[in-house]
Order: C-alpha cells, then structure tokens, then sequence
C-alpha cells in the first residue's frame, strides 16, 4: 500500500476506481432506493417470527423483535451512510479553513493554528465524543457535529504540509508580490492545487465517520432505536449471537464494504495524483 | 506525510530542550481537554448544574450547587474548577456514589494492561515484517499483507471482536467469550486465554497501520544516498540494515506509534465493551449511557493525562533513537 511498491498504472489499477465508485454507488442505491423496491416497515415489531432464518417473505430473515432485516439494512443504510457523509465533510470543512489558518496568518497566527492542530491531534478523540454525546444526547445532528469537529485534525496537517511547500512556488510568490490578501492567495492560488489531496482526505474522512459512527451507535450512544443504523443493529445481534449469529453478518459485511470502497476510491486517487509529474509531492507515509 | 513537527526534532539546545518543549506541549493538550470540557459543561443544555445528582432534593442541589460555585461569573468558574482538578476533586459518580478520581484510577490498571499488550504485540509485529516487507516490493508476501492490512483497516473494531466471540467462543469454545478471569479459577493460564481475544482485536488495526508505516520509512531508507558509501566499506547487508536503515526508519515508526495511542484507547473502550473487560473504557460508555456527568468527565481527563504521559515518554524513546537530538546537547 505504500506509493512505492506501484509500479505504475496497470489496467487493473485503471479499473480500480470505476469499481470502487460503482460500489460506493450500489451501497447507497441499496440504501436510498432499496426500500422503494422493497417497502417492508422496518419497524413493525412480529414477535411470534422473532430471530428467524431466510424465507420468501423475509428475504434475510428477523431480528430479535421479529422485524425485517432485509429492510432495517437499506433505512440503516440511509442513516448510517447521511451521518459518514455529513461528518466527513463537516470535518474536511474544519480541516481545510483551519490548516488554511495555519498557513496564511501573520507569524503567530499561523504557529498558534499549528500546535492547536498538534495538541488536538494528541487528544483522545473518543473520549470527547463520550462527553459531548453525553451532554448533548445522540440526535443526528450533534452525532454529526461532534465526529465531525474530532476528525479534523488529519485533514488541517495534511492541508497545512501541502500549503507550506506550495509557497514558495513562483506563481505564489508573484501572487504575494501583487499585492494580493493571503486569504485570496489561498483561495485562488493555493486551494485549487489542493484538490486531488482534499478528495483523497474526504473518502478517508467519511471511512473514518462510518466506522466512529457505527462504534457509537454500537454502544448505544449514537443513532437510537427503534431508529436503526449498521451500527445499533449489532448490538441487538451480539445480544443474540448464539440463536442466530446472521444477524451478526449483514450490518458488518455493510460497514466493512462501504469503508472499503471509500477507501479504495482515496488510494486511487492518492496514486494517480502522485503518479503525476510533480517532483516536489513529498511520498514519506503511507 | 506524518511527522513530527520539525522545528522540535531540528530545536537547538539538545535532550532537555526538546524534551522541556514536548512537555510543554502536553500541558497544552491537557489544557485543550479542560477547556473543551468546561465549555461543553456550560454549553450544555441545562448548564453545569447537570453536574448535580438529578436525585438530590432542591435544597441539597442548591448546597451543592454553592460548593461547586456554580452561581460565581463564568471566569471565576473557570479558574476555581482548574483549582479543583489540580486537586484531584472531579466530583462524585451519580452511579456508583464514590469520588469519580479514585473510581477512575481503579479501572485504569486493566485498561493499560490490555492497550500495553496489544501496542507491544503490535510494535513486534510490524517492525520485522516491515523491514521483510520492503526488502520485496511486489512480491507476493507483500502484496498479501497490502490486502490484509487494506482489509483490517475497514473492519470495525467491535465487528471483529463480535465475529471472533462467535467463532473461537461461541462456535469453537476454544476460549472465553469475555470477562478478565473465570470465576474460581485464577491461574495465570485462565488470565491469558482472557487476553488473547481483546490484545488481538485491539491490535489487528493498529498493527495494519504500523506495518504501513515500517514498510514504507524502511523502504525509503534502502534507497537513500548514505547507503552506498557504507556499501562501498564493504558492510555486510545484516549490519547495513541493522545500522544505517532500521535506525532511520525506527523515528517515523515512533511517530506512528505516538499518532496511534490516542486512537488506541478508543478502540480499547469499543473492545472492552465487547469484552466485558472491567476497564475504563467500558467505564466510561456505562456512564455516558447513565448520564453519569462526573463520572464521564472524569474518565476523558484521566486518559487525556495518561495519553499525554505515554507521548512523553515515546519523546524519551524518540530522543535516544535520534542522534540529531542529543548531538546538540
């Protein structure tokens, strides 16, 4: 996975990112369309078909409650999949503007965003979310906010490294000599190169909240029943792991492939950006 | 693209300069985590009396409420709430009716027992499979471990945990499905089949990530330019690696690793709770499911400390590993 053993652009690796998108694109299908082809309430409660297997008439079988759940997979989805988008791009938003501080302040400005971006790097971001979920309660929008706003740290390092070396590019030196507001230096000049790195840094931020999201709903601090997500509907399965360890599978398998395929449309990217002839991309990490 | 920032690796004024900075920034983390506390604490619907036990009568939760200060100006809440952390006074669990530090501290032995484990098993593994790893790039090995590592970065942690629970406990009853010991039994044996399903769930992602990170900076150092004048001297390809790559490649490892504690002791929350692991983590999910603020609260500023303590002493590590600290002593 490391940029060095690519050895270039193969057809499979040309095929790659189709694959990942039109996997990115069956998920959310499942999610968003699936239950206009498959309108089973995914709330109604049958307790005399409770944790039963596959049948015509519940193609994936039901839960401990005896509710479908072929149709809890596609409304979890919806939630599970609104809830990575919005907070990785809550996060990519925070990220961006604070790394972009971190860049084109005056002198203090710009150390003070730096080790404010090192010290929150260090924080135990679970923790926080323990705290503020807390506080707050689990409704989608502060789950959103605060995966969001414990997610950005990466994003402002990454977009702060970058600006840095871009600098003292000459078109951004010719810019600066103009005369020109490092605000406006930044948005024209330096975002727009910035781009294949955000893209890598969103598909990496909405596995990262897809994965936090469904850890707290997990622990019943996120999305909460009767609503369902990938994430809440675990819980009740591990409750009942021994009469019918299925309903184990289907939520995981889903969070599994949705993150795989965020993160395999990043990695394509990552390789093709840094596939282009541009000496100065700094290739240290993975 | 991760490092450490460079202007601490590049300070002037040697070990004690570099390590007086490092401190310096764990008090700041330390100070983000007591601000972003109070502000949540205020900014939270109802305010910091939430802090008061629900239960108590109007009259107790006024006295209370007189103790914490609560009806001072907002700055001086600010300052007399620090003083009271310096104290060690977090307040009383809503739940368990004890002080919410000490209840803290019990748990925390268990906790660093599981998140030790799984970091060491982690750090053993990804070191010697990194520098295997990148001495091959392409070869099938490597591209196995590309795709599982690809693979355990996507599953959730407690997915994992579930789906071993099934198989090796459950399915196979090969071992416990969770708990720290049976009950009337405590050999050192039954403790360790506790273990092994936890330290690997916790470790498996953070091992992906660290294999990553050997792969790559053990890579880069094959190819650098101090290697061929130690080739030219005729060193052996053991010694080679041993003296002039491995050094190298161990300060972005160490980075990596300090990168990682923080996500670690969230994973260690997410497992212990699996688990049944009598830790902080499961700790701290019981209270925010209980609404235990104190408690709660406690929990987030005990680990931030203990987080902070563990990246000082991977600075220690740091500052013997890298030559360009100590040479400026």
């Amino acid at each position: 996975m490391g940029g060095s053993s690519n050895p270039g652009p193969s057809v499979i690796r040309a095929a790659f990112p189709a694959r990942a998108l039109a996997g990115l694109g069956l998920l959310a299908a499942f999610a968003f369309l699936g239950p206009l082809a498959y309108p089973v309430d995914p709330a109604a409660i049958d307790l005399s078909n409770i944790t039963a297997g596959a049948s015509p008439a519940h193609p994936l079988g039901t839960d401990e409650s005896g509710r479908d759940v072929l149709a809890r997979l596609m409304h979890g989805g919806r939630v599970s999949l609104v809830v990575g988008v919005a907070a990785g791009l809550v996060a990519l938003l925070v990220g961006t503007v604070i790394g972009g501080i971190a860049t084109t302040g005056s002198g203090w400005v710009e150390s003070v965003a730096g080790r404010l971006v090192d010290a929150a790097m260090a924080l135990p971001a679970f923790f926080i979310l323990l705290v503020t979920l807390t506080l707050f309660g689990g409704s989608t929008g502060a789950l959103v906010l605060a995966i969001g706003a414990t997610a950005w740290m990466g994003i402002a390092r990454l977009v702060r490294a970058e600006a840095l070396s871009l600098r003292e590019r000459d078109w951004i030196v010719a810019a600066r000599a103009l005369g020109k507001s490092p605000l406006s230096v930044f948005a024209r000049h330096i975002l727009p190169h910035l781009v294949p790195t955000l893209a890598v840094a969103a598909t990496v931020g909405v596995a990262h909240a897809v994965l936090t999201e469904s850890a707290l709903s997990f622990l019943g601090l996120g999305v909460q029943p009767p609503r369902p997500s990938w994430g809440n509907m675990l819980t009740g399965a591990q409750l009942n792991l021994a009469q019918a360890p299925w309903l184990a599978v289907y939520p995981g398998v889903a969070i599994v492939l949705t993150v795989l395929a965020c993160n395999a449309v990043g990695e394509t990217v990552r390789v093709r950006a840094t596939a282009l002839p541009r000496s100065t991309r700094r290739r240290d990490g993975p | 693209m991760i490092r450490r920032p460079a202007t601490s690796a590049a300070a002037p004024g040697g070990l004690g300069r570099f390590l007086a900075r490092r401190a310096g920034h764990g008090i700041l983390v330390l100070w983000l985590v007591t601000t972003a506390t109070f502000t949540l604490i205020h900014a939270a619907p109802g305010g910091p009396a939430v802090l008061a036990d629900p239960k108590l009568t109007e009259v107790e939760r006024r006295a209370i409420e007189r103790r914490l200060g609560i009806d001072q100006p907002v700055p001086v809440q600010y300052v007399r709430w620090h003083a009271n952390l310096a104290r060690g006074d977090l307040g009383n669990s809503f739940l368990y009716q004890t002080a919410a530090f000490a209840t803290v501290l019990d748990r925390l032995p268990n906790t660093l027992l599981l998140v030790g484990l799984a970091l060491a098993a982690s750090i053993a593994l990804a070191l010697p499979l990194g520098v295997y790893l990148a001495q091959r790039p392409g070869s099938w090995p490597d591209r196995l471990i590309g795709a599982v590592n690809f693979a355990a970065l996507a599953i959730p942690t407690f997915w994992f945990g579930i789906v071993a629970i099934l198989i090796l406990a459950a399915r196979w009853r090969l071992l416990p499905a969770g708990g720290m010991v049976t009950p009337g039994e405590a050999s050192l044996l039954d403790r360790l089949r506790h273990l092994l399903l936890p330290v690997a769930v916790l470790a498996l992602p953070l091992s992906a990530e660290l294999i990553r990170f050997a792969r790559s900076s053990v890579a880069a150092g094959l190819v650098a330019g101090h290697l061929a004048p130690a080739r030219a001297r005729g060193l052996v390809r053991r010694e080679l690696l041993r003296r002039h790559v491995l050094r190298n490649a161990l300060l972005p490892v160490l980075t990596a690793v300090g990168l990682q504690v923080p996500i670690l002791v969230g994973g260690a929350a997410v497992t212990e709770t699996v688990f049944a692991w009598p830790g902080l983590g499961r700790l701290g999910v019981e209270a925010a499911l209980g609404r235990d603020y104190p408690l709660v609260m406690a929990i987030a500023l005990v680990v931030a400390t203990t987080v902070v303590i563990a990246n000082l002493a991977l600075d220690l590590v740091y500052g013997w590993a890298d030559p360009r600290i100590r040479v400026r002593a």
